[in-house]
């Protein structure tokens, strides 16, 4: 069982909340994922400080982990700011953590990101810092007392699918024990079944589901992809083999030519 | 023959009392502005934009909305302006115009000449766009106070500003207080919009235009004197403060991306408004205690308000009015 911050998940799938065509299909897309966690942006949904209290409460009512996130902050002050806001609103100590270095391509901040993620820790918070595939980024993230880490596979929204495996692979094999979760990039279930083959611990989604043209059938075909990724790794996998170079004479050959 | 008290004088209200003028009924309207219009009513793009909105929207929105142009340009002779909608998109976000064609109907895709075939202005600056061309849009104040108008001329009496409201003995009373009627509807929520005019005279636009973003979508609707109304928002939640610095940033800057004219423009109005919405974002003919309410016209005020005026009038009205109305 995926375990998170000392709380036990028997879903692998984390879905966003963010633009979704109502909150109706939003709730419906939670449910036929399974999903055992949402994450809520604060920043969007809050102006000058007054919580999107209606939508707020609805989220609520899906009856699953809310995990805040601090989307749109641009410096960990910022960011920190957010968390404390968030912990007021939901009642919860977890917080993923994104700081982006550049407002166009959404890259995150590592550098803002280490340093947030300290003070929060510090502080009580359980981060899930959003990061890159970076080692020693991932390690400075670790000394600053995250016990999950939250890479991404590609571009927030990019939809582009895992365009570094081996960056991820290397990933898994550096924290054999911490929980790895997808975050950011994924555009398909392949991807999913991709990236839960190499070993993470879970997906993270949001325009994937919240953009498809029917997004809780979508939520359902990531869900599905996402355990059938878990299941596989868990059964071995054979390692492709390179059929143009023969094993052995071929023997058949001499009779037959 | 009843009399009816319809509260709230935006879309909703003034759509349904004159539904209900319009079936020989007598109509009293209340509202606490001195003018029509002024809730969420006030800030709207005006776009009726059935095919579009389908993008995002149930089946239901397009097929109720595909009369709406019609009825406006019956109610408000000369309101409605059908020249379709363009949508465009930076060349990096092609594939955002392309999910849209594929969730929508009733477009055709045009390529650079044809486009400036339509929008002089736009020349040169998109290489592809998707054109609704049965779609059309309006000055939501000025039709409204058109419709205020035709309101009079058909008998209803209107009660506005603060003051003692009318003691008559109503059949039943309508309410249409839009987002004011969040607090006892259930289920009911706001969805902040916010918005500006600006006013230049180097863009010349003849139909309102959408672009495309990941995140920042907007549309730019074109009025006259040389004015733009550029939206919108979608927040969740229901505070109704001033425009935040980041809105009007992106705002502006995604305006600017449609043409730098706009940069030069001047910010002539800035406005919120709150969308009253349910969670399916559609909106409902409710049972109140005293009568019906018209409520959750979410982003569709203008396009679906014909529609659910007449199920509410229809509801409300006599018998006969009924019948008449499935005849018609
Ligand atoms: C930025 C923005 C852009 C939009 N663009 C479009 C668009 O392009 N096309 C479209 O179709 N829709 C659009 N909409 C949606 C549309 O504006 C709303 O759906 C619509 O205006 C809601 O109308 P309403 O009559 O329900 O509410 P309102 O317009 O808010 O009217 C309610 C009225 O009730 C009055 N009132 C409140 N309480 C009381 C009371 N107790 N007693 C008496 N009177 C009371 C208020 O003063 C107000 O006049 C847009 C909305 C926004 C915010």
């Amino acid at each position: 069982m995926l375990k998170l911050y000392e709380t036990e998940l028997s879903s692998r799938l984390l879905l966003g909340t963010a633009r979704y065509p109502s909150p109706a299909v939003l709730s419906e897309a939670v449910r036929r994922s399974g999903a055992g966690i949402v994450t809520v942006s604060l920043r969007r949904e809050t102006s000058g400080g007054k919580a999107g209290g209606a939508f707020f409460e609805l989220i609520r009512n899906l009856g699953v982990r809310i995990l805040p996130n601090t989307a749109g902050c641009h410096s960990a002050s910022e960011a920190i700011l957010t968390a404390k806001m968030a912990r007021e609103v939901f009642g919860t100590n977890w917080i993923k953590l994104e700081v982006i270095g550049h407002h166009d391509s959404l890259q995150p901040d590592v550098f803002e990101l280490v340093e947030a993620a300290r003070i929060l820790t510090d502080e009580g918070f359980s981060v899930f810092p959003y990061t890159t595939d970076d080692l020693i980024v991932a390690e400075k993230l670790l000394a600053a007392g995250c016990r999950v880490l939250m890479p991404w596979c590609a571009p927030i929204g990019s939809a582009a699918g895992p365009r570094n495996p081996s960056a991820l692979t290397a990933m898994r094999a550096a924290f054999p024990d911490i929980p790895l979760i997808v975050d950011a990039g994924l555009g398909r279930p392949s991807h999913a079944a991709t990236v839960m083959e190499l070993g993470y611990d879970a997906v993270l989604l949001n325009t994937a589901v919240a953009n498809a043209g029917d997004p809780p059938a979508m939520a359902e075909a990531f869900a599905k992809a996402t355990d059938a990724g878990r299941l596989a790794y868990l059964a071995g996998m054979l390692e492709p083999r390179d059929m143009a170079v023969p094993s052995t004479p071929v023997i058949g050959k001499a009779v037959f030519s | 023959m009843s009399l009816f008290l319809v509260k709230g004088a935006g879309v909703a209200g003034l759509a349904v009392a004159y539904e209900l003028l319009r079936r020989g009924e007598d109509v009293d309207i209340v509202d606490y502005q001195d003018t029509v219009g002024q809730g969420a009513s006030f800030f709207a793009g005006g776009m009726l934009a059935p095919y579009c909105e389908r993008e995002a929207a149930e089946e239901v929105v397009l097929t109720l909305g595909l009369d709406a142009a019609d009825w406006w340009d019956q109610v408000v002779p000369g309101a409605v302006i059908r020249n379709g909608t363009l949508v465009v998109t930076q060349p990096r976000d092609i594939t955002d115009l392309t999910r849209f064609a594929s969730r929508t109907t009733g477009h055709v895709w045009l390529d650079r000449n044809e486009i400036t075939d339509l929008e002089p202005s736009l020349s040169g600056r998109f290489e592809k766009a998707l054109f609704f061309e049965n779609e059309a849009h309006l000055d939501p104040r000025r039709a409204l106070t058109g419709l205020a108008k035709t309101i009079r001329n058909l008998g209803g009496l209107f009660h506005l500003g603060w003051g003692p409201s009318p003691k008559k003995n109503y059949t039943a009373v309508l309410d249409c207080t839009g987002p004011a009627a969040i607090p006892h509807i259930p289920g009911l929520r706001g969805v902040r919009g916010e918005m500006l005019y600006l006013e230049t005279g180097e863009v010349t636009l003849s139909r309102p235009v959408r672009m495309l973003h990941p995140r920042h979508p907007i549309y730019v609707v074109p009025r006259d004197d040389h004015r733009f109304m550029v939206g919108a928002t979608m927040i969740e939640t229901e505070d109704d403060g001033p425009i935040s610095a980041r809105s009007l940033m992106e705002l502006l800057n995604a305006a600017y991306a449609l043409h730098p004219a706009f940069g030069e423009a001047r910010v002539v109005e800035t406005g919120v408004g709150i969308r009253p919405a349910f969670a399916d974002n559609f909106p409902r003919v409710v049972e109140t205690g005293d009568g019906l309410a018209i409520a959750g016209m979410y982003r569709h005020g203008f396009l679906l308000a014909p529609a659910m005026a007449k199920q509410a009038a229809i509801r409300l009205s006599n018998g006969a009015a009924l019948r008449e109305e499935m005849i018609a």
